[in-house]
């Protein structure tokens, strides 16, 4: 569906991303991760065509999306908005269907019930009228989808969108993308939650300007390929078939080293089933090598 | 109370600032939310140089003025897209420097003295029946763009960045608003003058934000207090005989310290209630 070749791309003539290839296909549901400044968001942008592109092209069913304006859903990380702007939630959403009548002014009835069915679909149909400051992160992260899905895309590119959210609210935001993606919605997002992805997500790609690995949680996530890609020492576990990638806590430092024997100067963790609090703080821990 | 209307100029003065204050009421709607409450600022300055070298070149003060202003706001828009001067020092620039040509070309030509006042201050006194049909007729420009725009105009404000990807002209809306933003400012400055129109342009939609949270009754709003602020405010000009553009401004201010007023009361109940509720 998508096709990056040999991407150049950044912004004001500052590359970002250099040779660059990747695929999306129909059905994908994939994760990018990087530390800050990796080029996640810049690989989002050059699909939509809101970055400099320098070498390179992005094709969209196999033609360039600079000569085209394909539909594809993009939520933008949130915390550029003016959330004292005064807009409703269902003004917001009705912007995602600007395109579907290019030369009429106002928003058509049927926009305006496609527009209610996707709030009904994402638990915001009593909400319609709400000024959109007045809803709770998770709420507004799914105001933001609503607005990409009343655009009726073949493919969804999400900037970060469970920055900022509690885990409960992150788990029920993956969970509704799984859903879109088993009706058909092939989605690209990107993430600082490793083991959020790791969990949810059966593509993970990482990346730092170029990419690094693609393929399964199982496969990517290893320390050698997190160690390229964050430059720091990551541990690597399994528990309960999921691959878990642990923090290093500072309190074990030296002697933490010296006693560990995985190999990668950490304790050996993923054995401790008998020691809930201890593994959580050990090994659950959120990898949280970016900003 | 009635006597001014005994004199067809104030009529015409009367209503060239009520259009003028819904104009720039609706305008400035747009200028609030775009984080751009310089740029009218920065633009009727910027036209005051236009104005002087359509004066010298004997060109129409309309055509003139409003080609610079288009210019102007264009080459804002160009260099503040470079990432390395920001948007308000791109207006500060391009606008003084438009602003000091018209100074330095009036201190070659003495004779200008008098229209610069006017330009500067507003004079109801030099409104004529060309200067009403112009008024009218970016009004209704106006009033168009932003119906036939509705949609585009409400996307590219509220998010600039993602607004091109679902398929806004970005680009084309920037265009169009420098267009019609010139526009009103070059039939403002008859009446409200260069140093009044920020203010007629930015207050207003405050106002209006203190009543409601829909973009749309904004757009509604805006422009009915703006030309309540006109019609006041030039009517109350003659009886306390200041320059039409303060006691436009004036009034206008008057509406925005009520409007806080109102607000904060408003606020305070409903903190009030809340608690009561919690209680």
């Amino acid at each position: 569906m998508v096709q990056i070749r040999g991407l150049a791309a950044g912004y004001h003539g500052d590359r970002v991303i250099d040779d660059v290839s990747l695929g999306i296909m129909r059905n994908d549901f994939a994760a990018l991760l990087g530390p800050s400044g990796s080029g996640k968001t810049t690989v989002l942008r050059a699909i939509v065509g809101a970055a400099d592109v320098y070498a390179g092209d992005v094709l969209f069913k196999g033609e360039s999306v600079r000569k085209s304006r394909p539909r594809i859903g993009y939520v933008p990380q949130l915390e550029a908005i003016d959330w004292n702007f005064p807009v409703t939630v269902e003004q917001v959403v009705l912007m995602g269907a600007t395109r579907n009548a290019p030369l009429f002014p106002w928003f058509r009835r049927k926009d305006r019930l496609r527009a209610g069915q996707v709030l009904e679909r994402l638990g915001l149909d009593g909400l319609a009228s709400r000024q959109i400051r007045e809803l709770s992160g998770g709420q507004q992260q799914r105001v933001f989808l609503g607005r990409a899905l009343v655009s009726e895309p073949e493919i969804l590119l999400l900037d970060e969108p469970t920055a900022g959210v509690d885990i409960k609210t992150r788990d029920d935001i993956l969970h509704l993308l799984d859903e879109l993606n088993h009706q058909g919605i092939a989605i690209l997002m990107s993430t600082h939650e490793i083991n959020a992805v790791a969990a949810h997500l059966p593509r993970v790609i990482c990346m730092n300007g170029r990419i690094l690995a693609d393929g399964t949680p199982r496969d990517v996530l290893t320390p050698s390929v997190l160690e390229a890609t964050y430059g720091a020492n990551m541990p690597v576990t399994e528990y309960r078939g999921m691959t878990l990638v642990a923090e290093t806590p500072h309190r074990f430092g030296a002697a933490a080293r010296n006693r560990g024997s995985s190999g990668n100067g950490y304790p050996e963790t993923g054995h401790r089933h008998g020691d809930k609090g201890h593994l959580h703080e050990e090994v659950v821990g959120e990898a949280r090598a970016c900003d | 109370m009635t006597e001014p209307f005994e004199f067809e100029f104030f009529v015409r003065g009367l209503i060239a600032a009520t259009m003028v204050g819904a104009l720039a009421g609706m305008m400035g709607v747009y200028i609030v939310l775009r984080r751009m409450s310089y740029i009218g600022h920065g633009l009727s300055h910027a036209i005051f140089g236009g104005a002087v070298v359509s004066f010298i070149m004997s060109i129409n003060f309309y055509v003139g003025a409003s080609i610079w202003g288009f210019l102007s706001a264009v080459l804002i828009q160009w260099t503040s897209r470079r990432r390395s001067i920001s948007s308000d020092a791109a207006i500060g620039i391009i606008t003084t420097a438009s602003f000091a040509l018209g100074i330095a070309l009036i201190s070659r030509a003495q004779t200008f003295t008098r229209s610069f006042e006017a330009a500067l201050f507003g004079n109801i006194l030099g409104v004529t029946g060309s200067d009403l049909v112009a008024i009218a007729l970016v009004t209704g420009v106006v009033l168009i763009a932003v119906i036939v725009g509705y949609k585009y105009l409400l996307f590219a404000t509220f998010d600039t960045e993602v607004a091109a990807s679902y398929g806004v002209p970005v680009r084309w809306v920037d265009t169009v608003f420098a267009l019609v933003l010139a526009g009103t400012v070059v039939v403002s400055m008859q009446v409200l003058g260069v140093t009044m129109i920020a203010a007629a342009l930015i207050v207003p939609p405050i106002v209006a934000r203190q009543f409601t949270g829909s973009f749309t009754r904004m757009m509604v709003l805006s422009p009915l207090i703006g030309a309540s602020a006109g019609a006041i405010g030039i009517y109350l000009s003659w009886f306390i005989d200041v320059s039409s553009g303060a006691s436009v401004v004036l009034v206008a201010s008057g509406f925005f310290v009520v409007s806080i007023a109102y607000a904060s009361v408003r606020d305070r109940l409903l903190a009030a209630r809340g608690r009561a509720g919690a209680a």
